[in-house]
């Protein structure tokens, strides 16, 4: 059994359907070539493992490391609020902050599709309170951010200001 | 209270009282969640981590969680002491490693919960119970979690749900695990099937001590790997309705060939694991965790009956470093450990001098 995949391949749809084919097959039984064409649902149908060939996500990082390496990116894309590096988070996958989720949004979004099994949204749970807003959080952080540089810089009337900015921040009912 | 008291009494989840705990010793739900407005734990500054634990343990701690909770910070906590609580399976061994006061974990003292404030995210909830408790474990995990959510915000998106430091655990951030026995799929040969067939359906297999760490004593984890687009309800579901049975059906199957094609082979094993762990003088904790899955087999098949599952289970936690030490009350290296583990397991099983 000979599998084909990606761009060789030159049949664009589905035998049993309108989808279109993703999995390529060429089956020579007894001197004589058949070829299959099907798409994810009809090759699952099928019994042939479809995306079977799962890796957990540290090793589709390093393998996209891989692909890109010796041609580091001039400007690497960076969280306007942690200040992590996509790079970064390639090494060691972990992110900096929640609002790398979307400072990273572009490049993490097929990573995540396939680590995830092709789960793009959130179903499910969701804080009781609903939490606080999306933006709130967001303010929160880069309030928390400027603090965290204060301290660093030590420039401490700038982080007592920052500290009571950000417990009265806190304390508003949205 | 200390942690002494864990050392001498077993956890809920070892009693090997709970539904199929012939094949499944134990079900953990685990939920990982972050504070909202905060960077998480490996970008964050030391005063940073210092606020968020001080904020996880007011709440933790409020009394509302359970009537008691022990707070352990790690850094304070001695080393054999924090091995202790890795070989219970209350922290992981990346949080055991810590040197970062701001790093620690909350116990209730019948072991149900743990929770690990500052590893990988700023909370780490689990649940533990015995046997196949899955809905359990999630309502208990779930409860908690509302508890803790009453007074601290959650770092939410609508669109990813609860946020994660690993975008693997974005979504629901929970991780659904059962620890399996498979002897018998080990003994046929069967167990690669069974993880290229998990594999395929995104699970994770993984041994005792989680990542990385090999399948001592045929004790196997299998856990979920999607956590994003799918409802606890529905990874929950697949596990406790679909997963888990099949599993044990597999290994029930593997366990009914070697007594009908093997039964010689199979009272050999036993009766040699037997033989060994009632007459040694000294052991290591490998060979220890091998025997006594052959003995546990022997146990759950009728084959013996000169000791009792709950034992054997005991067994598997007592004989590891940390707790034979806390037993012995002092520090055991080398040829002394192994004598004193030998010298432990012969007393627990009756036969000792």
């Amino acid at each position: 059994m000979v599998l084909v995949w990606g761009p060789q391949a030159v049949k664009k749809i589905c035998d049993k359907c309108n989808h279109p084919a993703t999995v390529h097959e060429v089956e020579i039984v007894k001197g004589q070539k058949i070829e299959k064409h099907l798409c994810d649902d009809h090759a699952r149908e099928e019994g042939i493992a479809v995306g079977a060939d799962y890796k957990p996500i540290n090793e589709l990082l390093t393998n996209f490391v891989k692909m890109h390496s010796g041609s580091a990116p001039a400007h690497d894309l960076v969280c306007d609020n942690c200040g992590m590096g996509f790079s970064e988070f390639r090494e060691n996958s972990l992110l900096g902050c929640p609002q790398c989720y979307i400072a990273f949004e572009a490049p993490l979004s097929p990573l995540l599709e396939r680590a995830q099994d092709n789960g793009t949204h959130h179903i499910g749970k969701v804080p009781q309170r609903c939490g606080i807003g999306e933006r709130r959080q967001e303010q929160l952080l880069r309030m928390r951010n400027r603090l965290a540089e204060a301290v660093k810089s030590e420039d401490f009337e700038l982080a007592a200001r920052l500290r009571d900015d950000i417990s009265q921040f806190e304390g508003v009912v949205e | 209270m200390t942690l002494g008291r864990i050392t001498t009494n077993a956890g809920e989840w070892l009693r090997g009282a709970g539904p199929r705990s012939d094949v499944v010793l134990s079900s953990r739900v685990r939920l990982a969640r972050n504070l909202a407005g905060f960077p998480f734990v490996s970008r964050s500054s030391r005063r940073q981590r210092e606020e968020i634990l001080e904020r996880c343990r007011d709440q933790i701690m409020n009394g509302q969680l359970a009537e008691n909770v022990l707070w352990v910070g790690l850094v304070e906590c001695p080393q054999v002491d924090c091995q202790l609580l890795v070989e219970r399976h209350l922290i992981s061994r990346q949080h055991a490693r810590a040197n970062d006061l701001a790093r620690a974990v909350a116990v209730d003292t019948n072991e149900t919960f743990s929770i690990m404030v500052n590893e990988e995210d700023h909370l780490r909830i689990a649940v533990l119970r015995s046997g196949v408790q899955l809905a359990e474990a999630f309502e208990q995990v779930n409860r908690i979690d509302n508890i803790i959510e009453k007074k601290l915000d959650y770092a939410f998106s609508k669109r990813f749900g609860y946020l994660t430091a690993c975008p693997t655990n974005v979504g629901t951030g929970m991780r659904v695990s059962v620890m399996l026995h498979l002897p018998a799929l080990k003994l046929t040969g069967e167990i690669d099937k069974v993880r290229r067939a998990a594999r395929d359906i995104h699970l994770a297999v993984r041994g005792l001590f989680g990542e990385g760490s090999e399948a001592h004593g045929d004790l196997y984890q299998i856990s979920n790997q999607t956590t994003l687009g799918r409802s606890e309800q529905e990874i929950l579901s697949e596990f406790e309705h679909t997963v888990v049975p099949q599993i044990i059906a597999y290994e029930q199957q593997a366990r009914q060939a070697l007594l009908q094609q093997r039964s010689v082979q199979l009272d050999d094993k036993i009766w040699r694991a037997w033989a060994i762990l009632t007459q040694a003088r000294m052991l290591g904790s490998e060979e220890v965790l091998t025997l006594l899955s052959h003995l546990r087999l022997g146990v759950n098949l009728g084959r013996i009956q000169t000791v009792d599952i709950q034992t054997i289970n005991e067994l598997f936690l007592l004989s590891q470093p940390a707790h034979l030490q806390k037993i012995n009350g002092s520090a055991m290296e080398g040829a002394v450990r192994r004598q004193g583990r030998a010298e432990l397991i012969r007393r627990r099983l009756g036969a000792a001098d």
